[in-house]
């Protein structure tokens, strides 16, 4: 029985990969603008269902609520409000830019692959704290990480706010 | 039997080619929000690397978590302010398309 269980589990997750990986494919190569932002957001909830393997249930819900819930409404916004052209990649196949974009991508892939994942060993650490619980993770984030919980706070703030002005200001000149 | 799932290269692995599709698709998209789109894809692998370091060999598991959860705050401001930066562009260019904003060209 438990077998079945662990043959699930791994069907699952190789689904997630699949997710991720087609979703990001949709996302780079869509010619239409909105096919691209729903690309991304099925790429997230593949990334989402990674984070559960990953043993965070939280950070799990957090990535389907502020990526797809947030991220990707602005993004459809962004679409639906200001002026977009309908094809968001270049038509011809081989221009300059898609040499450039071919060898930087694919000499960026190969050192990371060949040269960091390839030869390195990671071993785990003798010393284990605490656990993957939500408790665990709040206490750390109002005692010891305390800065990065009030400086997360101030950059969303900061961000509202110049969003605000920067789509406020243009309308007033215009007018 | 070794499971995939229990497995750090595949993270590492899938976290290189959200970071490379990423690069590709910032150079080949023609608008700001493709280019937005292909930034959030790099930053998901940036997530992804820091759960996956986080599960397997990091001593305390809250780290990571935080860390992805910052990235996650760090990807929605700029989602904001981009998307509002390409409606005050529109205003001022009449155009979305980033090879004609050039003011600053000369």
């Amino acid at each position: 029985m438990n077998a079945i269980y662990q043959f699930v589990a791994e069907a699952l997750f190789i689904m997630f990969i699949l997710l991720t990986v087609t979703g990001s494919f949709l996302a780079v190569k869509a010619r239409i603008l909105m096919h691209a932002v729903l690309g991304l957001a099925v790429c997230l909830l593949g990334v989402a269902g990674l984070y559960f393997y990953l043993g965070s249930m939280f950070l799990t819900m957090m990535q389907i609520l502020i990526y797809m819930g947030a991220v990707c409404i602005v993004l459809v916004f962004g679409i639906m409000v200001g002026y977009t052209p309908h094809e968001s990649a270049e038509k011809n196949g081989m221009s300059r830019n898609m040499l450039l974009a071919l060898v930087s991508s694919g000499v960026s892939a190969f050192l990371l692959v060949a040269v960091v994942i390839g030869r390195t060993t990671w071993t785990a650490s003798a010393a284990k704290v605490g656990n993957f619980s939500i408790e665990w993770i709040g206490e750390n984030l109002l005692l010891r990480y305390c800065l990065a919980f009030e400086l997360i706070s101030v950059v969303l703030l900061i961000a509202i706010v110049g969003s605000i002005i920067l789509a406020r200001g243009g309308r007033e000149e215009e007018v | 039997m070794s499971y995939l799932s229990h497995n750090l290269n595949t993270y590492l692995i899938l976290a290189v080619f959200l970071l490379v599709i990423g690069i590709y698709g910032m150079i080949r998209h023609r608008t700001f929000i493709g280019m937005l789109v292909s930034t959030e894809l790099v930053l998901n692998g940036a997530g992804l690397n820091f759960m996956a370091f986080n599960k397997f060999t990091a001593p305390d598991p809250a780290v990571g978590q935080i860390y992805t959860l910052f990235i996650m705050g760090i990807a929605a401001a700029e989602a904001a302010i981009v998307v509002s930066f390409v409606l005050a562009v529109y205003r001022r260019y009449r155009t979305s398309d980033p090879e004609n904003v050039n003011a600053l060209q000369g």
